[in-house]
């Protein structure tokens, strides 16, 4: 099967789980928003998904695939709290490196294209089941 | 050449209307996929090189979208008019379809005599 054109239910199927794991890297970026640790190596750096078409030419459709998941965004944030049992020992610590507002937009983009997707599954399957009984 | 067939234009119709569902729905698929250039079929055109030239007649119909509005990572699927034409091609391909299914019953209704 690997040579079978591509179908519109796997071009919605990919792109739902390349939304999906988009959604899951937000999750672990918020979930670690404010988390310090001990050195600037250590310290949580903000996680993206970095996304490909992936183009089908026997059936001339595109669907999308996660090449890799990278980790993007600033360096981590050093602040000096000698008292944080984290501290180096120059008292520093440092804080992970997650803009929350971009985030949380990053989010909402996420979840409306994965809406989108379904609505179009859902669509398609309609159409096909009514052509399947075409005639009856 | 469809003229003197049994479903007339309606077949090829359906097949144009089918690769467009296909091809809107790669487009609202790589919505956020960086330097993505959406396309669409002209179904005027892609009907008619459907009935000269064959399946391939399609892919010269398709072209790339022209984007009212530029986005800085290069890609020019704009969402609300994908979701237009998607809609719009979902209720054109049920019309083709009720089209077929009211030949095919005119047919039946012919042979069955009654």
């Amino acid at each position: 099967m690997a040579n079978a054109p591509m179908t519109i239910f796997q071009v919605a199927g990919r792109a739902m789980s390349a939304q999906l794991l988009r959604m899951n890297t937000t999750a672990s970026n918020l979930a670690n928003a404010g988390g310090v640790a001990g050195s600037a190596e250590a310290a949580y750096k903000t996680m993206k998904p970095v996304f490909r078409t992936s183009f089908d030419a026997a059936s001339g459709m595109s669907t999308v695939d996660v090449e890799k998941v990278v980790t993007a965004g600033e360096a981590p944030a050093k602040r000096y709290d000698p008292n944080n049992p984290m501290a180096d020992k120059d008292g520093n610590i440092f804080e992970a490196a997650v803009d929350e507002t971009r985030e949380l937009v990053d989010m909402m983009e996420t979840a409306r294209s994965y809406q989108n997707n379904v609505e179009v599954m859902q669509t398609a399957k309609s159409l096909i089941i009514d052509t399947l009984k075409l005639g009856r | 050449m469809s003229g003197d067939s049994l479903f007339g234009v309606h077949g090829a119709a359906l097949e144009v209307r089918s690769q467009r569902m296909g091809v809107l729905a790669s487009n609202i698929a790589n919505a956020s996929t960086p330097g993505f250039k959406a396309r669409d079929i002209d179904f005027k055109s892609a009907l008619a090189s459907l009935e000269t030239d064959g399946a391939g007649g399609i892919d010269a119909a398709t072209k790339y979208r022209v984007p009212t509005q530029t986005s800085m990572d290069g890609n020019t699927v704009e969402l609300n008019q994908e979701q237009t034409a998607f809609a719009e091609n979902a209720v054109q391909y049920q019309t083709t379809l009720s089209f077929l299914n009211g030949r095919i019953s005119q047919v039946t209704r012919a042979l069955k005599g009654d």
